[in-house]
């Protein structure tokens, strides 16, 4: 007699834990042939908020982490995801219809592109950072540091474009509220299963499943949110609602991309730099 | 019986105001001539004396159309093709005719912004010519800014700019657009246009091709106008949080670059072991430089509570010999708040703060019979809820708040929707770094405090807006492809 299977209850991600959305809501993720896949948690309001809680609540200890600290954390995702190398595969495979070969291209870009950015962890600040030639007796230092908490829309790429957001977010030290990609969940659960059993602290890395149209907003208009960054979103009126919303405390806003971003292409600096704040500091010189 | 205290008295040392020449009314600065306006007109008045200046065009929005249309032209047929070398030298040329006339520059800012001759003629001018001089060598070293090896301009910047310092924010904003290639149309602020319209001629003089820089003048209907103009590409703004929020609004699905730089509450942290002599001075100098009228003045003066009573009396002695009056008057500390308007905002809030059962200690000085005037004050007994210590006064008005630790420090001072700047004073090293890590601000003034410089970058965390201003930082707003 053939096994049964034992299938995996899809949950959300938030504070380090797995709950279901507190809306008691699910929806349905298809394969690429619209066969059922699982039920996915809806998130709600009410769950983003939670999430932006946890980041808050994280972003103290994980920002002031040493960045060697950080890069290792980053660098231990790596690791955890190269074990699930398959099931990430498979994931692939059932979401998007793709070949095998083609969903381990996108599976290896992924992990190969987090530890990119567990290497930035602790060479931003000196790139991005400097000491000023003011004229006069001041010792004078620009660094670079975290804006804070970041609501992210992740894009439909559903794990190489989902860890191209989070890496750059988190390598900096802010703390993410990710919304997964609606069409393509599954692998984001997958990507927060690898979160949960690798060394990032709970709340570094929220992720929500749902409607990103339902959800975002909340995001934006959130008073506690720092910044916002709209990889995945592509309806144009909806991006100009939430840049709307993100004015209300002047949320640092990184757009939706024009044109379709190439996420194998190697990044620039750009998302590292789109999520800090750079401080100067000036003392005087004497004795 | 005791010798009476005996003190010299200042003779008034006026500047003469015969440098200047001042036009009875200015047109719009556009294509690199003055021209008429469509619009109506309104007063730039000095107020110090409520004497009117000059009459100015109020721009309307097909002004605002041609000074844009202009700016295009001058970036697609001249500018964006001139070699960065080239470039560089007109940057030159402005900042060393900015440093020949700095003293006409200087009377004129005096006059038409109320702020003391000695910080025009000492801080303001000489900071302008250094903000052309730095970003002229930009120009053609742009490859060199870590931004990429060949970063781009983005066309034209629609830039406006506040009142309180009209001609060091043109320089601000005019300097590093010309440098990473783009062209400009800037609009002073309604109540300080005349330096700005002075500096349309220095560019005459420089010969710099016509649209490259345009001004034009009017209220918030013209900079509303200016950016939400389809074709400008680059949005930078100085002036309140709340307009900068409408300005993000406005943006807002557009491809419109936008760099804000806007309101602060800044704490200037005073610790036991302070060298409270230079204290007294930073913390006189953090909220009364300009009147106060400095996005970034440390407003909130958080002080440990053991020194309270000794900080208070030596401030309050050291307040006491503020001289308030003519601002062209070489003795001046403390010059006239910039408008009726803004000195109505100052009295509300402060009447606000006794309401709210603060103290108010003001310095003893005469007021003068006209003109707009606020002796430097300060308020005791402030606690974080009080109004005069969350919102933003722009004015010579300090709000004293008390700590014991370090950490309650930090708490206070990082308890504020804004982030533009902070102060610590300790002679502990340890300390200044770990207070200066910890604070949420994104200048940090520590054992001195209003320094500026254009290596340095300068700009908030948190509602005081968006993007840096000076150093390369400065620059990436002006190109594609840096944030």
């Amino acid at each position: 007699m053939a096994r049964v299977e034992v299938r995996k209850t899809h949950k959300l991600y938030i504070g380090g834990a797995f709950p279901r959305s507190e809306s008691g809501r699910t929806y349905e993720a298809v394969d690429s042939k619209g066969e059922f896949l699982a039920n996915m948690a809806k998130a709600s309001r009410k769950d983003a908020r939670d999430a932006v809680v946890a980041a808050r609540k994280a972003f103290g200890g994980w920002s002031t982490r040493t960045p060697y600290n950080r890069g290792q954390v980053i660098y231990r995702i790596a690791e955890v995801m190269e074990g699930r190398r398959e099931q990430f595969i498979d994931d692939l495979r059932a979401s998007e219809g793709v070949t095998e070969k083609k969903a381990a291209t996108y599976v290896d870009a992924a992990i190969d592109r987090v530890v990119w950015y567990a290497g930035w962890a602790d060479k931003y600040v000196q790139v991005l950072g400097n000491a000023n030639a003011v004229s006069g007796p001041f010792f004078n230092l620009s660094t670079p540091e975290p804006t804070g908490v970041v609501a992210v829309v992740a894009p439909a790429g559903p794990l190489l474009g989902l860890v191209s957001v989070i890496a750059p977010a988190i390598a900096t030290g802010n703390t993410v509220v990710v919304i997964a990609s609606e069409k393509y969940p599954v692998p984001a659960v997958t990507l927060s299963e690898v979160m949960a059993a690798s060394d990032v602290p709970g709340g570094v890395v929220n992720i929500l499943t749902g409607s990103a149209a339902e959800i975002a907003p909340w995001l934006a208009s959130h008073m506690d949110v720092n910044a916002l960054d709209l990889a995945g979103v592509d309806d144009a009126k909806l991006a100009a609602e939430l840049e709307v919303a993100s004015a209300e405390n002047l949320k640092r806003v990184l757009r939706a991309p024009a044109a379709e971003v190439d996420w194998l292409a190697e990044p620039s600096l750009a998302r590292l730099e789109a999520l800090i704040e750079t401080k100067t500091v000036w003392h005087p010189i004497g004795v | 019986m005791a010798a009476k205290k005996k003190t010299f008295e200042y003779a008034p040392a006026l500047e003469s105001r015969a440098i200047v020449d001042i036009k009875s009314s200015y047109g719009l600065f556009i294509n690199g001539e003055f021209v008429d306006g469509k619009g109506g007109s309104f007063k730039s008045i000095s107020p110090s004396s409520e004497e009117v200046l000059a009459e100015i065009t109020e721009a309307t929005a097909s002004d605002v159309d041609l000074a844009v249309k202009a700016a295009r032209k001058a970036y697609e047929t001249v500018w964006s093709k001139l070699p960065g070398s080239e470039r560089a030298k007109y940057l030159y040329r402005i900042a060393r005719i900015m440093a020949e006339r700095s003293r006409e520059f200087a009377v004129l800012e005096s006059l038409d912004n109320g702020k003391p001759i000695k910080e025009s003629r000492d801080v303001d001018l000489p900071l302008v010519s250094q903000w052309f001089f730095y970003y002229a060598g930009w120009a053609d070293k742009l490859g060199y800014a870590g931004l990429g090896p060949d970063p781009k301009a983005l066309g034209v910047a629609g830039q406006v700019i506040p009142w309180n310092f009209p001609i060091m924010m043109l320089a601000w904003k005019i300097a590093p657009a010309l440098a990473a290639g783009n062209t400009v149309v800037l609009k002073p602020a309604e109540t300080t246009p005349l330096t700005a319209l002075l500096f349309a001629e220095v560019c005459q003089q420089a010969d710099l091709p016509p649209g490259v820089v345009n001004i034009i003048t009017g209220a918030g209907a013209t900079g509303e106008a200016l950016v939400t103009h389809p074709d400008v590409d680059k949005v930078a703004f100085t002036g309140s949080t709340a307009v900068g929020k409408a300005i993000a609004r406005s943006v807002a699905g557009t491809n419109k670059k936008v760099t804000l730089e806007l309101g602060g509450k800044a704490a200037n942290i005073v610790f036991d072991d302070a060298p409270l002599d230079q204290a007294i001075e930073g913390i006189v100098g953090g909220i009364f430089f300009n009147q106060g009228h400095v996005c970034c003045a440390g407003s909130r003066l958080l002080v440990q509570e053991n020194i309270y009573d000794d900080v208070l009396e030596r401030l309050k002695r050291r307040m006491s010999t503020l001289r308030l009056g003519d601002p062209l008057d070489k003795n001046t500390d403390i010059g006239a708040i910039n408008s009726a308007e803004q000195l109505a905002r100052i009295k509300e809030l402060s009447d606000i703060g006794d309401a709210e059962g603060a103290e108010r200690w003001s310095a003893p000085c005469e007021i003068p019979d006209s003109g707009f005037w606020f002796p430097p004050t300060i308020f005791t007994g402030v606690t974080q809820a009080h109004r005069i210590a969350r919102e933003e006064i722009f004015g010579p008005v300090l709000s004293v708040l008390t700590f014991r630790t370090p950490s309650e420090a930090v708490e206070k001072a990082n308890n504020t929707p804004y982030g533009l700047s902070a102060g610590v004073w300790t002679e502990k090293g340890s300390r200044i770094l770990s207070m200066a890590n910890q604070l949420r601000a994104g200048v940090v003034w520590a054992n001195t405090f209003n320094k500026f410089d254009p290596s340095s970058p300068f700009g908030g965390y948190k509602e005081s807006g968006y993007g840096r201003e000076g150093g390369k930082h400065g620059l990436a707003a002006y190109l594609k492809g840096a944030v």
